[in-house]
């Protein structure tokens, strides 16, 4: 069995380079920071190109961490591009009491299959969809990290967004007028996660 | 009041590096450092400091002008990993021999072949007799604790050696974690303005650096050398309690873990100790057995006594190697450790592993695995393996 | 003044080299004789020379101490015999000798 430490949420992230998956572990990261956890998020290098699988991975608690492995038997898992589903077992070690949070177009029961038996909670997230509604640009890893957020509750559905609209107006600093699409993209993906 | 923050292991000594200001800075990126110069030139970029910044054609001219700029008078550093550092081997003996108080920001990456961009520590063990100080890092917290200290100690006048300050490619270079951050002012009082007593740039004195020493000298300057480094034992642990002052961190040649009534220990180097943390915590809160770890923060000079002192009441030890060194026994740790406790007669059985070659992770149930082969060593006294490897896929 | 070979040489003791082996003082080269690598001597022949410098510029060691204009009589204690002055010497004004 898998150590882990008191309080402590695991959550492992599946995507592809140039998604946006590793900056999204990162953000979590620092959302959760802000909110006054202890945190880590770190990616798992391979070869660094685009396209190629990557994996990424947060650690959020109330207690310091000191932890360096990678995670093997997450809480969490979120998968930003469904087309790992047929190469990589993205449920391995996943707690049945956990959950996995795929971005998909198709339902839940399409996506039973190419889960490997997993029993545990299955969430999908149109974040294609949500993303070109709110920002007209196809940018998943902003609705993947609310629907992170949203099942994994790891903090408050208010301080989330709060710390999220600070950090979009510190990142757009010069283009104001995509923080408000951001935003909703965040609250659209919340919604479909809750 | 400390400054709480959340940075990567690479930005936690590009903003020690900011805080210190250092006079010049010569780099050559190489994956996984090569952050930390492409951080210190964007300080450069918006003029938040005044670091003359050399862009140098390989890393064998990135140490020789570290070494030049440092003769000169300058406060310099440069950062590396892997094959990087490779390339600036006969400087990094020329940095020491010479006397400098460099500080080299080293990102452990094993060395090819195979080529392999992820953590070891065959970079920095192969260096180990280049006559640098090389203290580790288990976390982002220390890697920028340590860098602080680095220059306090290289130019002591008792020291005036080159230090490498030494953490793990990715798992501490690229993993975000929370930190705490010394404030400038603070920062800039701890490390003091550099006020070299000799200099190349001096508008009077004359010097001449790195002389041809033929063998009538040549002993004598080693052994003046290995002085300095006798005597940087002492200056570590006055920077550590200076240290210890202003931020309440404490920091020795090592980090004694639950090791009081230890009878099993771990003894090894850098982030794999916080996950052998939690196997200590995980097997005395539910088995109540007597484990504990020793976490080696400085590795050049080898506090040799010290460490046989912390071991001599336990009864199995093992020795943790992230590199191999081909001896056909030990790694370049196990090796150390096992003299160490020849020499104070220590009565604990030692055997040796190595682990997390080219990045191969290693978790807390490695480590419990481990910590139960101890157990059934202290019982037995019967060495069947001396030599052992984690994660090692066997036939 | 005290120059650094009445402090430093091949019988100091370790504790008294300096630090890295660094030279705190100008031109110590000159303290280094070097002619007594010589195993045969240039000399110079007064009558034979008409002075046309070109013997100087190709010595190795600065042997060769030009004063107003005029080459003088070598320095023996830096000379290290290697003869180029009388291969280049057009009027066989220097000749070597192996009794050095």
């Amino acid at each position: 069995m898998v150590v882990q430490m008191k309080d402590t949420v695991e959550i492992r992230w599946h995507g592809r380079g140039g998604q946006g998956a590793k900056t999204a572990a990162l953000l979590l990261a620092d959302v959760a920071f802000k909110t006054g956890k202890y945190v880590q998020g770190f990616p798992e290098y391979g070869p660094e190109r685009m396209g190629a699988p990557i994996t990424a991975y947060n650690r959020i608690s109330s207690s310091p961490i000191t932890i360096h492995s990678n995670i093997y038997e997450p809480d969490y898992v979120v998968v930003v591009d469904e087309s790992l589903l047929d190469s990589i077992d993205v449920t391995r070690g996943l707690k049945e009491s956990g959950a996995v949070i795929i971005n998909s177009e198709r339902t839940r029961e399409e996506l039973l299959e190419h889960l490997h038996g997993y029993q545990g909670a299955v969430y999908t997230i149109n974040a294609k969809q949500i993303s070109l509604k709110a920002l007209g640009k196809n940018y998943p890893n902003s609705p993947m990290l609310a629907a992170a957020v949203a099942v994994s509750n790891v903090m408050d559905k208010n301080e989330f967004l709060k710390e999220m609209k600070t950090s979009f107006q510190h990142k757009f600093a010069k283009k104001p007028e995509v923080i408000a699409g951001n935003m909703l993209a965040l609250e659209m993906a919340f919604h479909e996660a809750s | 009041m400390a400054i709480r923050e959340r940075l990567s292991g690479n930005e936690a000594v590009a903003y020690a590096i900011k805080q210190i200001n250092p006079d010049v800075m010569p780099a050559f990126p190489i994956t996984p450092s090569t952050e930390i110069p492409q951080y210190v030139a964007a300080y450069i970029a918006n003029g938040e400091i005044d670091t003359e910044f050399i862009h140098v054609e390989s890393e064998h001219s990135a140490m020789s002008a570290t070494i030049g700029a440092s003769a000169a008078g300058a406060r310099a550093l440069t950062a590396t990993s892997s094959c990087g550092m490779a390339l600036m081997w006969e400087e990094l003996y020329v940095a020491a021999s010479d006397r400098l108080p460099i500080v080299l920001a080293l990102v452990n990456r094993a060395l090819s072949g195979p080529i392999n961009i992820n953590a070891d520590h065959s970079d920095s063990m192969g260096a180990r007799d280049s006559g640098w100080i090389q203290i580790y890092a288990e976390s982002n917290q220390e890697v920028y604790d340590n860098f602080l200290q680095a220059y306090p100690i290289a130019e002591h006048e008792k020291v005036h050696l080159p230090v490498m300050v030494c953490q793990d490619g990715f798992i501490t270079s690229h993993g975000v974690e929370n930190i705490l951050l010394v404030e400038d002012d603070r920062v800039k009082a701890f490390v003091g303005e550099y006020e070299p007593q000799h200099y190349l740039l001096h508008p009077t004195q004359r010097m001449a650096v790195g002389p041809y020493a033929v063998s009538n000298y040549y002993m004598e300057t080693k052994r003046a050398q290995r002085q300095a480094m006798l005597e940087a034992k002492q200056v570590i642990l006055d920077v550590a309690a200076r240290f210890e002052e202003m931020t309440g961190r404490r920091y020795g040649f090592f980090e004694a873990y639950r090791m009081e009534d230890a009878a099993c220990a771990i003894v090894l180097i850098g982030s794999a100790a916080g996950t052998c943390k939690a196997a200590v915590d995980h097997i005395r809160n539910t088995t109540g057995k007597k484990v504990g770890l020793i976490k080696i923060r400085v590795f050049r000079p080898f506090p040799e006594e010290e460490l046989a002192q912390a071991l001599a009441g336990v009864e199995a030890v093992a020795v943790l190697d992230r590199s191999e060194m081909f001896s056909g026994t030990s790694g370049p740790l196990g090796a150390e450790v096992r003299a160490a406790m020849y020499q104070a007669r220590c009565k604990a059985e030692v055997v040796n592993y190595f682990y997390g070659l080219g990045g191969r992770d290693i978790t807390v149930s490695d480590f419990e695995a481990v910590y139960d082969g101890l157990e059934t060593l202290a019982r037995t006294h019967e060495v069947t393996d001396m030599y052992r490897y984690i994660g090692l896929r066997e036939a | 003044m005290e120059k650094i070979q009445d402090r430093i040489n091949e019988q100091s003791p370790w504790q008294q080299i300096t630090e890295g082996n660094k030279i705190f003082e100008p031109a110590t080269s000159r303290a280094f004789c070097t002619g007594e690598w010589r195993t045969a001597a240039p000399v110079w022949d007064r009558e034979k020379c008409r002075q046309c410098l070109l013997c100087t510029p190709v010595c190795p060691d600065s042997s060769i101490p030009v004063h107003e204009g005029k080459r003088e009589d070598f320095d023996y204690d830096h000379c290290k015999g290697c003869g180029i002055c009388a291969r280049v010497c057009p009027f066989d004004a220097i000749r070597m000798d192996d009794k050095n």
